[in-house]
């Protein structure tokens, strides 16, 4: 059953009134801006807790908030629908946003652009609280490019280096071409539904009416999909992620973790019943979410950069959540969203934490044995290291366990297989940047070891927050919640073992080489040589797609600009003008001055009236 | 009128418009306009015009070609070395003279001729011209003299230094 | 026995074309003036042939004003060429060409 109300509106409304304040008044009152930035996220997160509260059980509220295109028979209204998904996805929003907007407070203190990057900040949550809480496809879309649009500009944000613009524009650019495929999704649904003359994108009349979409529903899931992987960073379209780190890591924390690259799975689950009619393009969603955890864990292993790490486990585990959707299991699916929420925001945090109190060290080469003189970083890292590796009782063992029996069970083992490959590697590096940060010698140079502190509470509360929920947050039984679609079966003991043991495998491993054997590492780097060199190197993505893209359409724009705008536009203009100012000189010419000339015209005119009037 | 004596007067006075527009002394160009003008008031008094026959002589050749010629002393105009205008010219303005006169002719021998009736009586004469003019034609006649009073004015203006 | 009507018509016609070959060839706006005049005497002609022979005096009233009118026009041309001629000391109708591209 579904309960009309007029107050959901204002938890997307609250932080849009935050952008405004922090635009308008922010710059002259940046101790306003303290308050207001996490205030007004805070608020929402009330907000929502208090509509999960209404919520009737099974049913959802509405807010239909105005009529907002009416174009011939299609309409599309501005409503916001608050189920249980949206519940789910809300309180996450804006629980672990409002903690990241704090941790900012501490973070960002001093930044010349301190206002700025409040407003920025709000504006991404409204514009994700839009994504979620939206009734209608073109409304979720509206929040779909809003949040890429502050994810550029959140990218970029310390834009006096050209390389963080660069950033900030590939996670764009890269992101549009997602959004192509999205789009013509889009416009597939409204074609074929429009066929049989219904004209809208209302995800719940797309719901009753999805039996007309059978034929198209293949080709509509795989564009949608398309779009999913450009927005959570999905082979072939992840590249923008890794280079997105050039952000603040608050920021890498909230929109490049917990939020933003989630939209995709989010979408994929509010339209499983369009994707149920397609098997085959659930099909390619877990194989490409398999394939793209394997990729990047892989790729993380040899990572030196502290965020770039955490960026590719990011996409590793975005991966596990697709992996999850393709083989049915979509509770779990978002189960793993909410638990990769709270850990992944955790470790940027910490990560953060870290870089923050070694002024600016981002390399892990320059860091180790901060575990003594960080405590409470130290304490929370663990705590999210554990998580993220699967280790009982912390909330990831739960998700993830979930999606992994899912797919060994499910209609292609190998997918299980290699998830469970992936726990191995998620265990290993992410032990791999807990040892190489906190244990062991310091390898940081002395200036910065004099200056070495634990950061302040305003930053190291949040963290404390997100490890209990990193650690409590697997009790929470969001499957259920979210209703049981389709087989999702519980793992039976013997495979928990398995996976628990995988996970205490890498632990242990990283362990032994970066603590006990230090040495090894560089050992085993120099045997495997070229193969070493290729996967630090990411193997090599951007290059390849430096060479088959940007090249070739660098090189059309130079050939539009040098050739056709100058000689094939202008010169039809220009030539036009010649045309008429060469006809015009001729034509000058009868403007002797010579009243003769000018009766002898008269005279012609005449005549030639006459000799018509005469041989008529 | 007799035919004879018609085309005998009408040469000559195509003699003399030829004459007007070739001679290359302005002066006699002014004596041959004379001519031509009372050749012309022997035709109107031929076709019963007596009123305008004797106006013709007296304002168009006793006045308004006597202007002509004070102009003409006035600016102590010489001969001029070449009168006329380009050959081009020339050949095509004779051209289109000559093609715009039988144009004419052609066009008015088309027209419906009104019927050759005998004139009234009195026809020609000044009491019928006035009795028209101050009837019928009242306020042209009005406006023709208002006409008179400002090209009177405006030619003091224009000509004075 | 009168001339029909069509032989004044034409004898008008033919002054006429002599009036505006004048007209067209001649350099000395003066003479131009005179053969403007010429044109003007041979539709009075047409006037009166045509008055003459539809009997009604409306044609040679007509007449009257073409001479009125012709008069003042006279007038009124030789003071502009007076003044012209004051300020360029030419008659000659090429050098009078200001209207020129």
């Amino acid at each position: 059953m579904v309960i009309e109300t007029t107050w959901l509106r204002w938890i997307v409304a609250l932080p849009a009134l935050g952008v405004l304040f922090n635009v308008f008044v922010g710059r002259r009152a940046t101790g306003a801006v303290k308050l207001v930035g996490p205030g007004v996220v805070g608020a929402a997160f009330a907000l929502a807790v208090w509509a999960a509260l209404r919520r009737p059980e099974g049913g959802a509220l509405h807010d239909h908030v105005y009529t907002w295109i009416v174009a011939g028979p299609f309409r599309a209204e501005a409503g916001l629908s608050f189920d249980a998904l949206a519940m789910v996805m809300t309180l996450v929003v804006t629980g672990v946003g409002f903690l990241i907007h704090v941790y900012s407070v501490g973070y960002m203190h001093g930044d010349r652009g301190f206002a700025r990057y409040f407003a920025y900040l709000n504006l991404f949550t409204t514009a994700m609280l839009i994504l979620v809480l939206a009734d209608n496809l073109v409304l979720l879309f509206v929040g779909w490019e809003g949040v890429g649009l502050c994810s550029y500009l959140l990218i970029g944000f310390w834009y006096e280096k050209p390389e963080n613009a660069a950033a900030g524009k590939k996670a764009f650019l890269v992101n549009r071409v997602g959004d192509a495929g999205f789009l013509l999704g889009l416009f597939l649904v409204v074609a074929t539904l429009g066929g049989h003359g219904i004209w809208t994108l209302d995800v719940a009349t797309i719901q009753e009416n999805r039996a007309l979409l059978k034929d198209v529903a293949w080709l509509v899931c795989l564009l949608l999909f398309v779009g999913a992987t450009g927005k959570s960073a999905q082979l072939p379209l992840y590249v923008w992620l890794p280079d997105a780190m050039a952000g603040p890591t608050p920021v890498s924390a909230l929109i490049h973790a917990a939020t933003m690259v989630t939209a995709g799975v989010y979408m994929i689950a509010r339209l499983h019943f369009l994707y149920a009619l397609a098997p085959a393009a659930l099909a390619v969603v877990a194989v490409v979410g398999a394939l793209t955890a394997l990729f990047a864990a892989a790729v993380a292993t040899a990572q030196m950069d502290i965020k770039k790490v955490l960026a590719y486990s990011t996409v590793s585990q975005l991966g596990y959540m697709f992996l999850g959707l393709g083989v049915g299991a979509t509770g779990a699916a978002v189960f793993h969203l909410v638990t990769h929420a709270f850990f992944k925001a955790l470790l940027f945090l910490g990560a953060g934490s870290v870089i923050h109190g070694l002024g600016g060290e981002q390399d892990m080469e320059r860091m180790g044995g901060l575990g003594t003189r960080m405590r409470i970083t130290f304490v929370t890292m663990a705590a999210g290291t554990l998580a993220i590796a699967g280790v009982p009782p912390f909330s990831g063992f739960f998700s993830k366990d979930e999606i992994l029996w899912n797919a060994c069970a499910g209609a292609f083992p190998v997918l299980g297989v290699i998830g469970l490959l992936v726990a191995f590697l998620t265990a290993f590096y992410t032990g791999r940047l807990f040892c190489m940060t906190f244990f062991g010698e310091c390898r940081a140079s002395e200036d910065v070891q004099h200056h070495l502190h634990e950061s302040p509470a305003v930053m190291t509360l949040p963290l404390v927050v997100l490890a209990v929920l990193a650690c409590a947050g697997g009790f929470l039984d969001v499957p259920g919640l979210l209703g049981g679609e389709g087989h999702e079966a519980h793992a039976p003991l013997a495979f928990m073992l398995l996976a628990t043991a995988l996970a205490a495998g890498g632990l242990g491993l990283a362990w032994a080489l970066y603590v006990k054997w230090p040495g090894l590492p560089s050992l085993v780097a120099w045997r495997l040589g070229a193969f070493y060199r290729l996967v630090r190197d990411k193997f090599r993505v951007d290059e390849l797609y430096d060479a088959a893209v940007v090249r070739p359409v660098f090189a059309l724009a130079e050939v539009s600009a040098t050739r056709i705008d100058p000689q094939l536009i202008d010169g039809a203009v220009n030539g036009a003008g010649r045309v008429v100012s060469a006809t015009s000189g001729a034509w000058r010419r009868y403007q002797t001055g010579n009243v003769q000339h000018y009766a002898l015209s008269f005279l012609a005119g005449a005549l030639a009236l006459l000799g018509y009037w005469v041989t008529r | 009128m007799n035919p004879l004596l018609f085309l005998l007067l009408a040469a000559l006075t195509v003699a003399s418009a030829l004459t007007v527009v070739v001679h290359r002394n302005p002066v006699r160009s002014a004596c041959a306009l004379v001519l031509t003008l009372c050749l012309l008031a022997v035709f109107f008094l031929g076709l019963d015009a007596q009123l305008v026959a004797f106006l013709q002589v007296i304002v168009y050749a006793g006045a308004i070609v006597v202007l002509f010629l004070f102009v003409i002393m006035l600016l102590n105009l010489q001969v001029e070395a070449r009168a006329m205008a380009g050959a081009l010219l020339v050949g095509t303005a004779t051209a289109g003279g000559v093609a715009l006169a039988v144009l004419v002719v052609t066009a008015l021998r088309r027209a419906a001729v009104p019927a050759a009736a005998n004139p009234p009586a009195g026809f020609g004469e000044t009491a019928a011209l006035a009795r028209q003019l101050f009837t019928v034609y009242l306020l042209p006649f009005e406006l023709t003299s208002i006409l008179l009073l400002v090209a009177i004015v405006g030619a003091v203006a224009l000509a004075k230094k | 026995m009168t001339p029909p009507l069509a032989w004044y018509l034409g004898l008008s016609a033919v002054l006429f074309a002599i009036g505006v070959l004048g007209v067209l060839i001649r350099r000395n706006v003066i003479v131009i003036f005179m053969a403007i005049e010429l044109m003007l005497n041979a539709v009075n002609l047409s006037f009166v042939a045509l008055a003459r022979s539809s009997g009604s005096m409306d044609g040679q009233v007509i007449v009257f004003f073409v001479m009125t009118v012709a008069a003042a026009e006279a007038a009124v041309g030789l003071a502009i060429i007076l003044s012209m001629f004051r300020n360029r000391e030419t008659t000659n109708a090429d050098e009078l060409a200001t209207l020129r591209w």
